[in-house]
């Protein structure tokens, strides 16, 4: 195992997350407290609370995933797309490095970063509402997981775009109209009857509900189909990156 | 340097097939020496960058055998790897990065742990001792070079591959770029380079290759490259011009110049008989007087075009 070579990538990814702090740490949380301003307060202090939960706090785990979703896959794909783009990929590729090891440098940084993101949107979260989470460790196990997944996912496209603006495609036509239809804002029994069922095929639906049952002991679908459908997730991705190296896809000819 | 001197790398039937079908590598065979400096020459699209690549691991070899120390580059991948440095062909550098980083990266990615005093000397050694902690994009083309070189070094290699150095450099930064190869050398590191420069290879090269169409037509040490392949003319200067040449040349390869002051003779070097005493003696036995007498020997650019051209007529190789 090439230890050096993983720590290499993993500090090198981290310092350009440093050097890019106001955009890649504090844009997120901003944009957080503005949700939180605008649906929290303002529209959230006209509407009843949702499955006994206020709405304010409701929508703190559906919050959190939008960011950690769009961060982590934002994060990831830049991250392997740039050295593609730069040409400087060569040199990871003829590194004594296996893909494993490429993978855990790239998509370890930017789940760490995620993972930040993601706590430091908690606490922001506190300074506007009573925060309360009823299974910490699920908690945490959710938004590892997550930040893990999506991050994989991030790395496919980087792997898969060839111009910026397939790396922008994916993010803003399907992970953004999926986190917003899949209950950040909203509980799914408040859908008409069609929508509900409609709306399960929705994976994010899943997630989410999953992640605010960790806070609030309230979900939409069963904790069990959440961590199913994750898990099941997480294993795609993971085929599909083991797919992309052992054929060399974009990278080696 | 000498033929007993063992391979460093063994590659054997090495073929690459492109997706697309185009054969870039047709069966090469090549043993590269420890220590040595190997220039492979060719024309553009030759698979000299495919073969550079494949041994770095870049490129997929579609059948045959990459040897590097004894060990095989797919099987042992990160043995092999870890030996070679390899210096790209384009410019590839993230434009943000900081000097001093970026060779740093270099180095962890072929796991090695830090060693900033390495780095510094390193840095020194290429002229960027004060632009360590310069930001890429600030850099010079020739400045940006260099880091690559240091990138290549970074992590201690035992053979360097470097992909069209000069290409583009001018004529101050290609001769700093030929002292590093040298010193390079004297520290005991074995060189390939690609070029299509003749003047690259003819000074700096201890052995020439040349490719193309995805063939190694010939390998050789570059003096017996030179004396195998170089005609040599003997171009012998008349005390006055002569109209036509004496029918009793007729048997020597001769010919007389255009302003008829000059016997211009071809002949081999590698022939048992150059015929040069014959051919003396007949000219003084048909009355010529001689003025003076000089040789030139073909340089490799003739030999390279021969080669090339050859091979483009017969499709096949020479060698």
């Amino acid at each position: 195992m090439n230890i050096e070579g993983v720590k290499a990538i993993y500090i090198n990814e981290m310092r350009r997350t440093r050097k890019t702090l106001l955009q890649s740490v504090v844009s997120p949380v901003l944009s957080t407290m503005l949700y939180f301003v605008v649906f929290g307060s303002a529209i959230g202090s006209r509407i009843e609370s949702v499955g006994g939960v206020e709405y304010g706090l409701f929508i703190v785990p559906g919050l959190m995933m939008l960011s950690l979703l769009t961060q982590s896959i934002s994060n990831a794909s830049f991250g392997i797309f740039f050295p593609k783009f730069t040409g400087t990929i060569y040199e990871v590729m003829s590194a004594p490095l296996s893909f494993f090891e490429i993978i855990l440098g790239y998509v370890g940084a930017a789940a760490t970063k995620s993972l930040i993101i993601g706590t430091i949107i908690l606490i922001t979260a506190a300074f506007f509402v009573d925060l309360r989470i009823a299974h910490p460790v699920w908690m945490v196990t959710f938004l590892l997981v997550t930040c893990i997944a999506f991050s994989l996912f991030g790395f496919i496209i980087g792997l898969w775009a060839d111009n910026f603006e397939k790396l922008q495609l994916i993010p803003l036509i399907v992970i953004t109209p999926l986190v917003f239809l899949g209950g950040s804002f909203y509980s799914i029994d408040m859908l008409p009857e069609f929508w509900q069922k409609v709306t399960l095929l929705n994976p994010v639906v899943y997630l989410i509900s999953g992640f605010r049952w960790s806070f609030f002991d309230v979900a939409d679908v069963s904790v069990g189909l959440s961590v199913t459908m994750i898990t099941g997730f997480l294993l795609l991705c993971v085929g599909i990156v083991w797919w992309m190296f052992r054929t060399g896809y974009k990278l080696r000819s | 340097m000498t033929s007993e001197t063992p391979a460093i790398i063994s590659i054997r039937g090495l073929t690459k097939t492109y997706a697309n079908g185009f054969r870039a590598l047709k069966g090469i065979d090549l043993d590269v020496r420890e220590g040595e400096i190997l220039a492979l020459l060719g024309p553009n699209g030759a698979g000299k960058t495919t073969l550079i690549s494949t041994i770095c691991g870049l490129v997929q070899p579609t059948a045959g055998s990459v040897t590097v120390a004894g060990f095989d580059i797919g099987r042992d991948f990160r043995k092999t790897r870890e030996l070679i440095g390899l210096v790209p062909q384009e410019l590839a550098i993230a434009p943000f990065d900081v000097v001093e980083n970026t060779v740093r990266l270099s180095r962890g990615l072929f796991g090695l742990s830090r060693n900033d005093h390495y780095i510094a000397d390193l840095l020194g050694r290429l002229s960027l001792g004060d632009k360590m902690t310069n930001i890429m994009q600030q850099l010079s083309g020739g400045m940006k070079r260099r880091v690559l070189i240091a990138k290549a070094l970074a992590h201690e290699p035992r053979i360097l591959f470097l992909d069209e150095p000069t290409a583009g450099v001018d004529v101050e930064l290609r001769k700093d770029m030929w002292d590093i190869v040298e010193q390079l050398r004297q520290d005991g590191v074995t060189i390939i380079l690609t070029t299509h420069y003749i003047e690259e290879a003819e000074e700096i090269a201890d052995r020439v290759g040349v490719i193309a169409n995805g063939e190694l037509l010939v390998i050789d040490d570059k003096t017996t490259l030179m004396s195998r392949f170089g005609k040599k003319q003997l171009s012998i200067e008349l005390r006055s011009p002569c109209s036509s040449l004496p029918e009793s040349l007729a048997e020597f390869d001769v010919e007389l110049s255009s302003d008829q002051s000059r016997v211009i003779y071809s002949y081999d070097t590698r022939a048992e008989r150059t015929g040069i005493t014959a051919l003396l003696q007949a000219l003084n036995e048909a009355g010529l007087q001689l003025k003076d007498l000089s040789t030139v020997q073909s340089s490799l650019e003739d030999i390279f075009v021969d080669l090339v051209a050859s091979n483009r007529e017969t499709g096949e190789g020479v060698a």
